[in-house]
């Protein structure tokens, strides 16, 4: 029952992505797979292309090359309403909030509940979104407040909120925890357990190598738009992985990528 | 935050959970007004006056309603005005030219058969301007400048610059009048079916708060609530009800019907005048789609964070186009009232109405930097306007000065609603 053995059909499979803005190849030909119940971490200094490249997968972003393919077959992700059709759902780096809404109607934009007459039921939003806070961070209590009054952490509950509340088979978070206290991100790290326990892909993009080596079965480290080198975790030491962040070097343990020891030119 | 500490007034003005932008400017209304009716030695606050203030304040409602949500969206329509002069041009033709050549002059449907024609094409030039802002990104304030100058052109192309006039009887009435209102039985019908409407729905939210076990306002608040609009409603009818019709209105009707008109007169009354009707009914139906629809939902957001709403899947290009429509339809709507009441259709009509309907929304909590605005604010902004003008009217200040001070109030209600916003924000609203 190993998640990553090779005869399984991977969840997600990213082939050859390249996006450039402008000159920048912002990401360069990454390839990567995600399977069912696994979490795979990404880890790259700032810039190297984590957000760009798992907006691609969240139809943020557009592509300039490659495949995606999901249970084995070709997907067509073009926009963010075709990624939630695959079930894929997606916790911003930028949180993407609307902030002059309050938080139910953050979690369920797009999605909204509707009464039997057609109209929103905000009070039945309102609910189910009490229920879902009240599992990730159970302080809050501001419900009838635009988005922009409430804290950093309070605004990426409720992003995190968004994301889980609707069944995700494929869940990414850039950086869920960068704004949570201890208790919260500590709830957060038990919340992607449980989600993995019930076969989730989860796609975890963080700077926090500690956490990374709790939660993810493997990494795969960027630099510079290309992937340095993917491993399990119990393959690689933090050291290596930090190798794999600063220098571009691969160890032993993990499968090279095509960014693997290039010759640096800046 | 801390509720021990407020007065038992402000606490159960909160525990109505009432808006207190609304309410300030409910209470600047009531100040002008009062100010204008003590300056001008109990002139103002009369049935002739106040039935005036609210026919000549529909058509810029109207718009206002819709101006609101394309501000909300970020964007900015300046081609209304023109617009509503082009259309009126054309339900001019269409009712004094076309169909009377198709079905005979009077003919019942031709009012109808116009205002149909007239919404139709509103539809189509919001859409077109909607088009080319949302999907060719051309940022609105370019492309409405555009159309403010197009538009204004095709409305004297439409007849060579000749007025229309006279316009069909039946389409007259949507301007006003004493035929163009409903009478007294009619009125107290509407306010008291709107009275029902406000109960219903005040106990309709309250069981469905209870449904899901939130907290509820206390009872007193509910029936406080309800007391207060009803007794609103119940005295704006009886003050449209207290304007007689004029004497040689009267007498026409009089003739008319056969009826002799006895000594002293005949009281008939005016009630509410239907393109005010129009206006109330304009102003519910977007507060329903602002507040009650998705649409609603997704034009808010948008405001919000545009990117943000793209990302939940909100397909953004279509909602503001369809803003856009919507402005186009009132705008045709808005030329109805205005050319009905004119009694003609002039290549001028509507000629600087974008920027009245924008200063109404502003004064009625509108952010241009996008997200905030209600259609009742909006909608009490263009009453507020209007008394300024009818009040320096009936005191007899002259046309320069009255610019000069809606000009002032327009800066200063931004101003003041800054102010405002930046206090409850402080306070973590
Ligand atoms: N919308 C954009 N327009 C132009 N360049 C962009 C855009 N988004 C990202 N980039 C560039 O692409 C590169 C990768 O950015 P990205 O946000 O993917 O990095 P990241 O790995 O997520 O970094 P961080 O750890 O700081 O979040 C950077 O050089 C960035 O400047
Ligand atoms: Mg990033």
């Amino acid at each position: 029952m190993d998640a990553t053995d090779a005869t399984r059909t991977p969840l997600v499979v990213l082939r050859d992505i390249s996006v450039s803005f402008g000159g920048v190849r912002a990401v360069d030909q990454v390839s990567a797979e995600l399977y069912e119940g696994e979490v795979l971490g990404i880890v790259g200094h700032n810039g190297a292309g984590k957000s760009t490249l798992v907006k691609v997968l969240s139809g943020a972003c557009k592509r300039d090359g490659g495949t995606i393919a999901i249970r084995g077959e070709d997907a067509n992700i073009d926009n963010p309403r075709d990624a939630r059709r695959y079930g894929i759902e997606t916790i911003y780096q930028t949180l993407a909030l609307a902030d002059n809404v309050d938080a139910a109607a953050n979690i369920f934009l797009g999605r909204e509940l509707k009464t039997r007459w057609g109209t929103l039921d905000d009070l039945a939003m309102e609910a189910q979104a009490r229920s879902v806070m009240g599992r990730l961070n159970p302080h809050f209590a501001r419900f009838k407040d635009p988005v922009k009054s409430l804290s950093g952490g309070q605004r990426q509950s409720v992003a995190i909120a968004r994301a889980i509340l609707f069944n995700a088979r494929i869940l990414i978070m850039d950086e869920p925890t960068a704004a949570l206290g201890p208790q919260e991100t500590a709830q957060v790290g038990e919340l992607v357990r449980k989600l993995k326990a019930e076969r989730i892909g989860i796609i975890l993009i963080s700077h926090d190598i500690h956490d990374l080596f709790d939660l993810a079965d493997r990494i795969c480290a960027m630099k510079n738009g290309r992937v340095v080198g993917t491993a399990r975790v119990s393959d690689v030491s933090k050291d290596e992985v930090l190798g794999m962040i600063i220098l571009g070097k691969c160890p032993p343990g993990a499968t090279p990528g095509p960014g693997a020891m290039v010759l640096e030119t800046r | 935050m801390k509720p021990g500490r407020l007065h038992p007034l402000a606490l159960f003005l909160r525990s109505t959970e009432l808006d207190t932008r609304t309410l300030g400017l409910i209470a600047a209304l009531l100040l002008i007004w009062i100010a204008f009716h003590l300056l001008s030695g109990g002139l103002f606050l009369t049935p002739r006056n106040l039935w005036n203030l609210s026919v000549q304040s529909s058509s810029v409602a109207v718009m206002a309603t819709g101006m609101v949500l394309v501000i909300v969206t970020r964007n900015i329509d300046l081609s209304i005005g023109s617009m509503l002069g082009f259309i009126g041009m054309i339900m001019g033709v269409v009712q004094a030219d076309w169909l009377p050549k198709l079905f005979g002059f009077e003919y019942p449907a031709t009012w109808a058969l116009t205002l149909a024609a007239g919404l139709a094409i509103g539809v189509v030039l919001g859409a077109l301007q909607g088009f080319i802002i949302a999907y060719l990104g051309i940022p609105s304030f370019i492309v409405t400048l555009g159309g403010l100058l197009v538009w204004r052109g095709a409305a004297w192309w439409v007849t060579s610059g000749q007025t229309v006039a006279p316009l069909d009887d039946t389409f007259r009435l949507m301007g006003g009048g004493p035929e163009g209102s409903i009478g007294a039985t009619w009125s107290w019908l509407v306010g008291i079916a709107a009275c029902v409407a406000v109960v219903l729905s005040l106990a309709n939210g309250r069981a469905r708060r209870k449904k899901f076990q939130f907290p509820l306002r206390p009872i007193a608040a509910e029936i406080f609530l309800a007391g207060i609009a009803c007794a609103a409603i119940l005295g704006a009818i009886a003050v449209v009800n207290a304007y007689p019709w004029p004497i040689g209105s009267v007498r026409r009707y009089a003739q008319a019907n056969h009826i002799v008109v006895p000594e002293g007169g005949l009281f008939i009354a005016h009630g509410i005048a239907i393109p005010v009707l129009v206006a109330i009914g304009v102003g519910v139906v977007m507060t329903f789609l602002a507040k009650r629809t998705r649409f609603g939902r997704y034009v808010y957001a948008i405001g919000g964070n545009p990117e943000a709403a793209e990302l939940a899947g909100v397909n953004t290009r279509w909602v503001v186009m369809k803003v856009f429509m919507l402005m186009g339809l009132l705008a045709a709507l808005s030329g109805a009232i205005s050319i009905a009441r004119l009694n003609a259709a002039t290549n001028s009509e509507g000629t600087l109405a974008e920027l009245l309907v924008i200063a109404a929304s502003v004064i009625g909590g509108t952010s241009l930097a996008g997200g905030v605005g209600t259609v009742a604010g909006a909608m009490l902004g263009a009453v507020l306007m209007q008394s300024l003008q009818s009040g320096m009217v009936l005191l007899g200040v002259d046309t320069p000065l009255q610019n000069i001070v809606v000009g002032a109030v327009l800066v200063i209600a931004a101003w003041l609603d800054a102010v405002y916003r930046r206090r409850a924000g402080a306070a973590g609203s």
